[in-house]
């Protein structure tokens, strides 16, 4: 397969967020954010996209910053690339769920391009940064001509490949709660490949234990690649809250969660298979995240 | 037709193009700058065979506009040696028989060099990691991982 040259664009590249959304209010139909460029780029070869204009965000500084305190928590720009996330010590240290995804995503040459804001708004099923997002309840900051708003990373999708931004819309920032005490989470990607492979099943928990370890307090599940959207798996975060979170538990937890997955079967695998392997993933990132609580 | 003229910094030098927005870094590389050394094999950054350095770090330029390299530092392939001295990592290539048609050979080095810079005494598993987003069809990656792990020792594995 022969993948062709870019088509011909009008190229925009704003110096401000204010420049930009003065921009997409009066072109609202035939512009194209672009971020990293490793989504829209490719479709644009493709041709299964052709925006009239594109409108390059990197040229707002503002957008690619990581800031973290123990009072706000995590903001991640939405521009901040997934290489600057895998090379982030916060992000490692106190958000790992994150960093576990962009330790998994494609490869280093298209790390240090894609950008987080981008995997989230490209709202394919699969993508990575969203099951941990959802799982330690992050949301974002949307920002358009109507002006802000803030929503929870779940209810950022609404269909494969479509998210709920307005054309005029654009992603500002991600931004994470301070993880509480006796809290940790994980997230998994199971893959054909070892690298520059969609996730077949991606899962993330997080759990919030008690003071004494011996009870979850909270638990948080988000899954990706086995619904129309990334989804959180409420049942099973059911079947762990309240509870003692030993092996038993967190196999009846991959049990529920994997009941509540609707996979389909693609070229890449079948339904029946993803679906076991909800809550195989589901089991060993409890149990893992449970390890990293200590 | 739009064309935006711009200044590149390709291996310490300065070229000043004039380009249409749509046009790729490696377009511009091979086509406009004649440095074709950097390979478009796949176009969608998924093969690596683009791989080359801005402001340090290993991108695939077939997913870079030319236009937003302006201002960054490019480095390919053509800048790694110096003269007629090779850089170690080209010398441990040659020395383990890393190369064989040659054509990911300039992505794979440029890759093994972000590694190298950022960690000269890699393990098996990072110099594996590092490569992962290159393909290579001829010689079944592990010549170019012993290179790889033979350049802190002088290229001898």
């Amino acid at each position: 397969m022969f993948v062709r040259r870019l088509p011909k664009f009008e190229y925009h590249a704003p110096a401000t967020i204010q420049e930009a959304l003065q921009f997409l209010s009066q072109n609202r139909d035939r512009s194209k954010l672009l971020a990293g460029g490793t989504d829209l780029l490719v479709s644009m070869k493709n041709r299964a996209t052709t925006p009239a204009h594109v409108v390059n965000l990197k040229g707002i500084g503002e957008l690619r910053s990581i800031d973290y305190d123990a009072g706000q928590g995590l903001r991640i720009g939405s521009l901040a690339t997934i290489g600057d996330i895998e090379r982030s010590q916060v992000i490692r240290e106190k958000f790992m769920p994150l960093w576990d995804a962009a330790d998994v995503m494609a490869a280093p040459q298209v790390r240090n391009i894609g950008t987080i804001g981008g995997n989230l708004c490209s709202a394919i099923p699969s993508a990575d940064t969203a099951p941990p997002l959802i799982a330690m309840g992050a949301s974002v900051r949307l920002l358009g001509s109507r002006g802000e708003r803030f929503l929870p990373v779940e209810k950022l999708f609404k269909g494969p490949g479509e998210s709920v931004l307005e054309p005029d819309e654009i992603l500002m920032e991600v931004l994470i709660p301070n993880p509480p005490e006796q809290s940790a989470g994980a997230y998994f990607k199971l893959m054909r490949r070892n690298a520059m492979d969609l996730a077949l099943v991606g899962v993330a928990v997080f759990l919030r234990m008690s003071e004494d370890k011996s009870r979850c307090e909270e638990a948080r599940i988000g899954l990706g690649a086995v619904a129309p959207t990334p989804i959180r798996a409420v049942g099973a975060e059911h079947v762990l809250a309240g509870k003692e979170v030993n092996e038993e538990c967190a196999q009846s937890a991959g049990e529920a969660a994997s009941r509540e997955a609707r996979p389909i079967t693609d070229v890449r695998a079948t339904a029946e298979y993803r679906r076991t392997m909800v809550g195989v993933l589901t089991k060993r990132a409890t149990l893992e995240a449970l390890k990293r609580i200590g | 037709m739009q064309e935006l003229e711009i200044v590149l910094n390709v291996n310490g030098r300065n070229y000043p193009v004039r380009i249409p927005p749509w046009r790729t870094l490696v377009e511009v590389l091979r086509e406009n700058l004649g440095l074709v050394g950097t390979k478009k094999s796949c176009n969608e950054g998924e093969c690596g065979a683009c791989t080359v350095h801005m402001d340090g770090k290993p991108v695939a330029s077939c997913l870079v506009l030319a236009v937003d390299a302006q201002g960054k530092k490019v480095e390919t392939i053509e800048g790694i040696s110096e003269g007629e001295n090779l850089h170690p990592i080209q010398e441990a290539f040659l020395k383990s028989g890393a190369i064989q048609c040659g054509f990911c050979t300039p992505g794979m080095v440029m890759s093994a060099k972000g590694l190298l810079d950022e960690n000269p005494e890699p393990t098996l598993s990072d110099a594996r990691r590092a490569i992962s987003g290159n393909l290579c069809r001829c010689t079944g990656y592990q010549h170019i991982i012993n290179a790889i792990l033979a350049v802190p020792k002088g290229g001898k594995e």
